[in-house]
């Protein structure tokens, strides 16, 4: 299987063996025996590659997204039917295939220079982490879409009507009238779209790039420490999730829509 | 492209469909299952056990689901094993399996909670007005009208996980999606058994979702 695909296989065995498990929470602290590394800063590294994956993901996500949810909302019906194709595409196949495919398939498609590139100037972390960029942002991108769309069509009619009344170009409504208030809106879905490509890059391990989850598996493996890696991975995560939402909270508390609903 | 090896290959295929078909079927029993009662706790009365219950729907929701079928391969066995008190293997199914039910147990949990609140209060206070338990009013009059209600939201889920049993590629099962690399890698195609694998998961998940929605507009009340 080619991707370096991780094994917990060995690390299972050892558990099968042995009655008695050695509990460790020094672990972290030992040193790998590669370099001067200790274990915990593997789980640095991870915890950086899985922000790195997810925050670049998520800024083209959240651009093409939002060109998709635009279009959706057009009269010109050959936009819209365009962007429905797009994320039923992207909505209806699994995350896992869609990595596959820009992983092992899409680079044997690029012209033969840049398939050169990819495959052998590039590291294989490098085209590793290209790859799952590219999925997570297209992947993210049908999501956003959606909820885009969602937050222009839930604006009165009358806005943009008022607006074209006045003289605006269409370009100018969405860009003065209808966005502004649609992205205020959308906040709190689209925070959940947020956090998700955080958890959605744990894919990335099963391709080979190092992230948080690939450490985890690897600290296991080398200590037989399975308990203490994964609990730390899942305090890891758990505190991020908790601590972005926090801050996603305060965001949107901020740009409530004063007068609607859920406004102040 | 040479699609010429798909065909010799369907019954290998649908073995491995026929196994992520089977987790899906159970996982979501079991999901729905398991998600009602926490959802029931967190409506409860109970403080203790209200916040046991948005613990569980917190911590669930934050974490991955790569890692959580990862915990689970490595646990359960470990798991059983201290409970029976002699090693008993547990093949990697089981483990996701339990994975999947404890993991979607959460999202189930939140849908559920969503229908029982969409209920009027004058209903359950009518049930109780006219004798009956906390457990006839829930099993008669509130939870069949709210299943009613949130049964598209409950497939939709469940044709997210369908998608998601997919990930069970890291243990090393041999679901539909696995099968379909396997033999691709064995074939000599793997390009060909990948782009099938998807359109088969894109034609069942966009029907299935079309389908949903139908019955959507026919529930609707």
């Amino acid at each position: 299987m080619p991707g370096g695909r991780l094994e917990c296989g060995h690390a299972r065995a050892y558990l099968e063996d042995s009655m008695n498990y050695h509990w460790n929470w020094n672990v972290f602290f030992q040193p790998t025996g590669i370099g001067k590394e200790i274990y915990l800063d593997w789980f640095v590294t991870g915890f950086g590659w899985t922000v790195a994956v997810a925050l670049v993901a998520w800024v083209i996500a959240l651009a093409i997204g939002s060109v998709l949810g635009v279009m959706r909302t057009l009269p010109d019906s050959k936009a819209t039917s365009f962007a429905s194709a797009y994320v039923a595409l992207f909505r209806n196949v699994p995350l896992l295939v869609q990595l596959f495919v820009w992983y092992f398939l899409v680079p044997d498609w690029l012209p033969e220079s840049a398939q050169t590139w990819f495959k052998q100037d590039l590291s294989p972390t490098t085209s590793a982490y290209i790859s799952v960029v590219v999925c997570l942002a297209l992947f993210t991108a049908a999501r956003v879409c959606e909820q885009v769309r969602t937050g222009i069509q839930a604006l009165p009619k009358g806005q943009s009507h008022a607006a074209l009344a006045m003289g605006f170009s269409r370009v100018q409504i969405y860009r003065h009238v209808l966005l502004p208030q649609a992205f205020r809106i959308i906040i709190p879905p689209l925070t959940t779209e947020f956090l998700a490509i955080f958890k959605n890059s744990s894919v990335a391990s099963l391709i080979g790039l190092m992230e948080l989850l690939a450490q985890t598996k690897q600290t296991a493996e080398f200590t037989a420490n399975i308990f203490e890696a994964f609990t730390l991975a899942t305090v890891i995560y758990f505190v991020l999730n908790m601590s972005l939402m926090k801050l996603m909270g305060r965001v949107e508390d901020r740009l409530r829509v004063p007068g609607l609903m859920g406004g102040k | 492209m040479d699609f010429s090896q798909i065909l010799p290959a369907l019954p290998g295929l649908w073995q491995g469909m026929a196994l992520t078909l089977q987790l899906l079927i159970l996982a979501v029993l079991g999901g729905v299952a398991l998600g009602t009662l926490i959802a029931l706790g967190r409506l409860s009365h109970h403080r203790l056990l209200a916040s046991a219950a948005k613990l569980y729907v917190n911590y669930f929701r934050s974490i991955p689901l790569l890692l959580v079928i990862s915990w689970f391969y490595l646990v359960v066995p470990l798991v059983l094993q201290w409970l029976t008190g002699n090693p008993s293997p547990v093949g990697p199914f089981t483990s996701c399996l339990v994975a999947f039910v404890m993991f979607e147990a959460a999202y189930f949990a939140e849908i559920v909670r969503a229908g029982i609140q969409s209920i009027p209060k004058g209903q359950a206070g009518a049930a109780y007005a006219i004798g009956m338990s906390y457990g006839q009013v829930m099993r008669l009059v509130i939870l069949p009208q709210a299943f009613r209600k949130m049964t598209p939201l409950l497939l939709q889920q469940s044709i997210i996980l369908f998608q998601d049993t997919s990930l069970v590629y890291a243990v090393g099962l041999m679901d539909f999606l696995n099968t379909a690399r396997s033999k691709g890698d064995i074939i000599g195609q793997p390009d060909q058994f990948l782009l099938l694998a998807g359109a088969v998961y894109f034609v069942s998940s966009f029907a299935a979702s079309a389908l949903v929605k139908r019955l959507q507009q026919r529930l609707a009340i």
